[in-house]
């Protein structure tokens, strides 16, 4: 398999910001992959980097083959990309929008822009600043999946879309990857993300602090349990995968890594258990615990 | 503080809501006030210095009554100086003499700044989506508006007192120079209500500047007009005008105080008229509801040439409108000058400069030169639309596809050099005509048109400029408009404060062939060329290195 975009140890600076400080980043070809972090943590910068519009200080960036900055303009006829606020031009109706930004990348597919005008439910015939948000978000939406690219790059596509349009969104997202498609989805919608991302980036401060499938990621999650034991659990502080533990008595409270579950069960029913309630692990209690440590 | 713990007010007002419709202007003010400190310091102080120093120069060059009225004569009997800043009303009085070519002028550079001020602070915010976000806060409907006008007002008040002081300073009568500062602030005070005016009719600040600056153009010419028709005094089409009445203050010159109440009220009407649009329209939507646009783009929409000459379209027509005007009407007064001057003393200056023909070339070329520094000013904002576009967001869709910075930048560039050509090109024919119609000899048309085109490749340097300030210093761009007032500067008054003869040199203007009349060189012409070529390339070399965003 190989990759559309590779990115490794990428800084970038603005003054004394350093927004990017040795980002990693890899992107299979024919994966949607999710790109996840705080506000402010270098998902945009990012994605300009790649779009060549702003010039990496160090790191290795490599996207579809090639140098974003060097081959810009072959690069860019084959992606699309959605900012994640979309401003248009005043006097010019979404319709020109959308054949121009298609012209402009070398052609868009006229059938498949009807399709999505009426599928986003989207009037062509309005003025830029006439558009509400959602609606200045869809003529990038359909600017962006009408032309045939190989790639993808969306930076928060949905922000602004009512439920109805989110979900037909999803759809053509999963569209476009059945079709082989790449894409690149920078979203603080967790269920976006989990309803279409294989592999996710969870990015903090400039840095990666976590890659890898959802599955593997899940793996990183931590479930919660509550006992009533026969016993005193003493020796359950002294196991590396709890944390958060609280002893009254015999009742028992705290959370457990997924993958060291099996040991500390063994050890409650070693003391004894009377009951139990354990909470599933949730993929957004793990962002919330990076997105907490990022903002302290 | 009955309003403040009311639930915030939405902010459209019904009938009732007139008094509500002002909580929040001090906030908003204050805001202003914050956001503009450096600015307007930097504009009220360059203005307090153009006039301090004009006064205390003057005082050298014309120590004697008699070097007084031989200058204020000098300017009196020539018609395009008269059109350009009006008469001497007391040729004996340094004051008015020293002054005069910051009387009508300077009132109009500050009645452009009150204008762009009250915009920006109203229509620009709007636009933007920054006044929602105050305005969801407790802020009522009048409120921007009126925060904008006291602004407007304050700043023109300021400028009026410092410019007192500092032209009493400078040893000229207090009462003189304070006459002298109201009429600014009342040509600024005036302009602000028309800028006001402008900002509810349209959905864009963009064309309120325009609007506004429109306004204040044809306030100008009917002065121009109105003073050259004029024999002794000025006639009726210098009444209509505001311009024409800051000017008719007439400060060290008897100080007629009451043409002030003029702006004032003048002023009062154009910004009740504003009040009853805000008052009748929605947020964000201008006097004409936007019309659906097409469905799907016209197959000549296809690269970025077409995209610029689309965005650029209507300022363009607008521009060249303006300036076939302008051209038509200095074309058809241009041949008469000569009958209107009957003096003895204007007599013999025409004869120096060779006759009536010759009278009436000067007057072409300075109204054209003029006129060159106005279509730069065009070239300079449409450069700035690039930097617009990419300040806006608009520039990294455009990016994000197959086309390349240079491709991008270049149709901007081209539009503007080419916009510049056809605007001279336009008032060229248009003087020319006018003037070859009260000549009745078409053949002048020719000559017109060089003595305008003449003026490109200093007006190409402007654009350079600007595309340099884009390249390679974005944040820095808006100082193109600095450079252009200062060349303007330089060419006005330099020679009056005897500023050393390189930096009169600077301006570009100073070197374009003084045509029709004199000598046609070429090689000022081809260095300018040169020199605005070099501007072009390092500016777009240097854009495509640097950011985007
Ligand atoms: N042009 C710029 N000049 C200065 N600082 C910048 C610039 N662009 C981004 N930054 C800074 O870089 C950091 C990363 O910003 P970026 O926009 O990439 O964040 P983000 O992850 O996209 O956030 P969000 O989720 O809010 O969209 C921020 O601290 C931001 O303030
Ligand atoms: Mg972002």
């Amino acid at each position: 398999m190989t990759t559309a975009i590779s990115v490794s140890g990428l800084v970038k600076t603005f003054g004394p910001t350093r927004a990017l400080d040795g980002l990693d980043l890899t992107v299979r070809s024919g994966e949607v992959h999710g790109f996840l972090g705080p506000n402010g943590s270098g998902k945009s910068t990012t994605i300009r980097v790649l779009l060549g519009l702003l010039r990496a200080d160090a790191g290795e960036v490599r996207l579809l083959g090639g140098d974003p900055w060097t081959d810009a303009t072959e690069l860019h006829r084959r992606l699309a990309y959605v900012p994640g606020a979309v401003s248009l031009w005043p006097n010019l109706s979404g319709g020109e929008v959308i054949d121009l930004l298609g012209r402009l990348r070398g052609g868009l597919n006229p059938k498949r822009r009807t399709e999505l005008l009426e599928r986003f439910d989207l009037d062509p015939t309005k003025k830029g600043r006439a558009y509400s948000k959602g609606n200045r978000q869809k003529v990038a939406l359909v600017a962006a999946l009408a032309s045939d690219v190989e790639l993808l790059i969306l930076d928060e596509p949905t922000s602004g879309l009512d439920p109805l349009m989110e979900a037909v969104f999803k759809d053509c997202v999963r569209e476009e990857h059945e079709r082989g498609r790449t894409v690149l989805l920078s979203s603080h919608i967790l269920a976006e993300v989990e309803s279409l991302c294989e592999r996710v980036s969870i990015i903090r401060l400039g840095r990666t602090v976590e890659t890898g499938t959802l599955t593997e990621l899940r793996h990183l999650t931590r479930t919660s349990i509550s006992a009533e034991l026969a016993g005193v659990p003493d020796r359950l502080g002294e196991h590396p995968g709890v944390h958060d533990l609280h002893v009254e008595g015999h009742r028992v409270r705290f959370d457990v890594e997924t993958a060291e579950l099996d040991p500390v069960l063994r050890e409650l029913t070693r003391v004894g258990v009377r009951g139990l309630v354990s909470q599933p692990p949730t993929l957004e209690e793990l962002f919330l615990r990076h997105y907490e440590e990022a903002s302290r | 503080m009955t309003t403040t713990t009311a639930l915030p007010t939405p902010a459209r007002v019904g009938s009732g809501g007139w008094r509500t419709g002002f909580t929040g202007t001090t906030a908003l003010l204050r805001l202003a006030l914050r956001r503009d400190r450096v600015l307007a310091t930097c504009w009220i102080l360059v203005f307090v210095a153009m006039a301090a120093g004009s006064a205390a120069a003057s005082q050298g060059v014309y120590p004697t009554q008699q070097a007084r009225v031989r200058a204020a004569s000098a300017i009196n009997d020539t018609p395009a100086m008269v059109a350009l800043y009006g008469r001497v009303f007391d040729p004996t009085s340094l004051g008015a003499v020293s002054l005069i070519k910051l009387g009508a002028f300077g009132a109009a550079l500050v009645a452009l700044v009150a204008i762009f001020s009250v915009v920006r602070h109203t229509r620009g915010e709007e636009e933007a989506g920054r006044l929602e976000l105050v305005g969801a806060a407790v802020v009522g409907r009048y409120s921007a508006l009126t925060a904008a006008l006291l602004l407007a007002i304050g700043t023109s008040i300021v400028l009026a007192l410092l410019t007192a002081l500092s032209l009493v300073g400078a040893g000229l009568p207090a009462d003189g120079a304070l006459a002298f500062g109201l009429s600014w602030a009342g040509a600024g005070v005036a302009f602000a209500a028309i800028g006001a005016l402008a900002a509810q009719v349209t959905e864009s600040a963009r064309t309120a500047n325009g609007i506004g600056a429109a306004v204040l153009a044809v306030a100008y010419l009917l002065r121009a007009t109105g003073d050259v028709t004029g024999v002794d005094d000025s006639t009726w089409p210098s009444w209509l005008s505001p311009i024409g009445w800051a000017q008719q203050v007439r400060p060290f010159a008897g100080d007629r105080w009451w043409v002030l109440v003029n702006l004032l009220v003048f002023a009062a009407l154009v910004a009740a008229a504003a009040y009853a649009l805000v008052a009748r329209r929605d947020h964000g939507a201008g006097l004409v509801a936007a019309r659906p646009g097409r469905a799907a783009a016209q197959p000549r929409l296809r690269s970025p040439l077409a995209l610029a000459a689309r965005l650029h379209r209507g300022a363009l027509v607008g521009w060249l409108v303006g300036m076939a005007l302008g051209g038509l009407l200095f074309g058809s007064i241009a041949s008469q000058v000569g009958a209107l001057a009957d003096t003895p003393e204007a007599r013999e200056m025409i004869r120096r400069l060779g006759g009536e023909r010759g009278l009436t070339d000067a007057f072409l070329a300075t109204e054209l030169g003029i006129l060159g520094v106005v279509v730069a000013a065009y070239g300079i904002s449409a450069a700035l639309r690039m930097r617009g576009e990419e300040t806006a967001g608009r520039l990294e869709p455009v990016l994000a596809t197959g086309v390349g910075r240079l491709r991008w930048a270049a149709s901007h560039v081209i539009v503007a050099l080419g916009g510049a050509a056809l605007l001279l090109v336009t008032v060229g024919l248009g003087a020319g005509f006018a003037h070859g119609a009260a000549t009745e000899n078409f053949g002048e048309i020719g000559r017109v048109l060089a003595a305008a085109l003449v003026q490109l490749p200093a007006v190409w340097v402007l654009t350079g400029i600007t595309v340099l300030l884009v390249g390679a210093a974005p944040r820095l761009a808006v100082l193109s408009w600095a450079a252009l007032v200062l060349f303007l500067l330089l060419g006005q008054l330099g020679s009056l404060m005897r500023l050393p003869g390189w930096m009169i040199d600077l301006s570009p203007f100073g070197h374009t062939p003084k045509l029709p009349g004199a000598e046609l060189e070429l090689t000022p012409l081809v260095s300018l060329t040169l020199i605005a070529a070099i501007l072009l390339t390092v500016g777009l070399s240097a854009f495509r290195r640097r950011d985007i965003g």
